[in-house]
């Protein structure tokens, strides 16, 4: 299967909107328009697998049997979703007898999976499947002159993927020179923002992304560059906070890797949800201005 | 001074409490953890924690299941597995956590309006429900279970600006085929587990 069933979850449709306004011209560029999945439900994320295991596995499961119905692989830029789909996949696949007895039941309710769907993300596709190469030659405005820290946080590369380092990733650094981009050395690229304790204990949360966002200027980022959409959430609209709370100045743009690359696509900005960044971005444009190259 | 006896005598201790977490969490490698400690050191909550990972599953491997049950360590798990592709003894540590924060919600092993279960209990009802997550409907939902729901007005910063910026998410998601999904809840709760 090389067609893909675009799998958003919720953040893409909330407050992450400006995610799919990007991905999806991206991939349409590039040459793989996506299809959403058809009556997706939601991943579960963290908090079914702290619920109640099996139903965590099981309403993963109905997608897993709704792509495999339509014949495709499954495309899903969040990298919660892509963690709890190929964690339940994994397990469903894995022949244990717990899993079999899982499968059994998903079959009565109507979402018989036989295990020959994928789950991938994105940045896999377009680093190994279809490759940098591809990817340098539709490049139209190379982003020369603009540093980005690239940041993986935790559940796209651990524990389960098979394209990456989980301590020292580097996919998403080589796409970003590949659009002409310098990538910064960021050494906290894998250290993990908190995720929904942000919501819950936020003296916690503001901490550890005080340290990610120290991390990127001191490093002279102009901008840090992401692929999760709570990720980016809690790195940009803590920034207020931290700023107050640490009395240091962290601002810095915080974007999805996809609006950078649907710029160097030549896509036009407006339709890329820019405007939905909360950090004002007068100094990242006139450095696209300044360095930014038509090819 | 309240003078208590700090040591467990081994009739105290629940024996089936290994076997539990074993089974739930899929890891059969509990027993092979060395004590390393390679976990707490890795983990980037340990600094906020009571008892670190290791401790914790010391606690699980010797049955002492109030002592893990207690601890905020398992609810203060971010699900970042970095412990997990460390570990020697390849324990799958993050499952572990869920395991006994399975049996503490089970159980209402937890402070009364505690921030964490409740969140992940409202949101697991929503989804097993509408088949979605509503973002609104969750916070809401958290503020009147969790925390004080005047305590709301200190996001309004924060609401403005993802109102500002269309990223609010006000409505209600459903899927439409809620009737298989119904289907499903029903057939993984029965006959048990």
């Amino acid at each position: 299967m090389n067609r893909y069933a675009y799998f958003p979850g919720c953040s893409l449709k909330e407050n992450s909107k400006h995610y799919e306004e990007s991905i999806l011209p991206v991939f349409k560029a590039i040459g793989f328009p996506l299809e959403e999945l058809d009556d997706w439900n939601c991943c579960g994320a963290t908090a079914y697998f702290s619920v109640d295991g099996d139903m965590a596995t099981a309403v993963c499961g109905r997608n897993l049997s709704l792509a495999e119905r339509m014949g495709r692989d499954i495309l899903a830029p969040c990298a919660g979703c892509y963690l709890t789909l190929k964690k339940s996949n994994n397990f469903l696949r894995s022949g244990r007898p717990e899993a079999r007895k899982l499968l059994e039941k998903l079959k009565g309710a109507g979402c018989a999976y036989e295990g020959r769907v994928e789950v991938k993300h994105p940045l896999e596709v377009l680093v190994r499947d279809i490759g940098l190469d591809t990817v340098r030659k539709k490049v139209v405005r190379r982003l020369s002159g603009l540093k980005v820290a690239c940041y993986y946080g935790c559940q796209l590369v651990r524990p389960f993927t098979d394209f990456d380092d989980p301590d020292h990733p580097t996919t998403l650094d080589s796409l970003m020179e590949a659009l002409g981009a310098e990538a910064v050395p960021y050494s906290a690229k894998t250290r993990c923002c908190g995720g929904l304790l942000t919501g819950t204990i936020e003296n916690v949360g503001l901490r550890l992304n005080h340290l990610l966002l120290r991390e990127a200027k001191r490093r002279g980022a102009d901008a840090i560059v992401t692929l999760c959409p709570l990720c980016l959430f809690n790195l940009e609209l803590l920034q207020d906070k931290i700023v107050k709370t640490y009395k240091e100045e962290v601002k810095i743009p915080v974007f999805f890797f996809s609006q950078l690359m649907g710029l160097a696509l030549g896509l036009s900005r407006d339709d890329l949800g820019f405007s939905r960044s909360v950090i004002p971005l007068g100094g990242f444009w006139s450095k696209i201005r300044n360095g930014g190259q038509h090819v | 001074m309240d003078i208590q006896r700090k040591v467990k005598y081994e009739n105290e201790l629940d024996t089936g409490f290994l076997q539990r977490v074993k089974q739930q969490s899929h890891c059969d490698e509990i027993e092979r953890c060395i004590q390393c400690g390679t976990c707490s050191s890795s983990c980037p909550m340990s600094v906020y924690m009571d008892h670190p990972p290791r401790q914790i599953i010391g606690f699980i491997k010797n049955g002492f299941r109030d002592e893990a049950l207690k601890s905020f360590t398992v609810w203060l798990c971010s699900s970042c597995y970095t412990c997990q592709v460390r570990c020697p003894s390849m324990i799958k540590i993050t499952d572990v956590m869920y395991a006994v924060r399975r049996e503490a919600i089970e159980n209402k092993a937890y402070p009364r309006r505690f921030s964490i279960p409740v969140l992940d209990k409202e949101m697991t009802r929503l989804i097993a429900r509408d088949g979605r997550n509503s973002e609104m409907r969750l916070i809401l939902r958290l503020y009147l279970k969790s925390f004080k729901p005047l305590s709301l007005l200190k996001m309004t910063p924060l609401g403005w600006k993802l109102l500002k910026t269309g990223r609010m998410g006000l409505k209600r998601n459903r899927i439409k085929d809620r009737k298989q999904l119904r289907a499903l809840v029903k057939a993984i709760k029965e006959n048990g587990k």
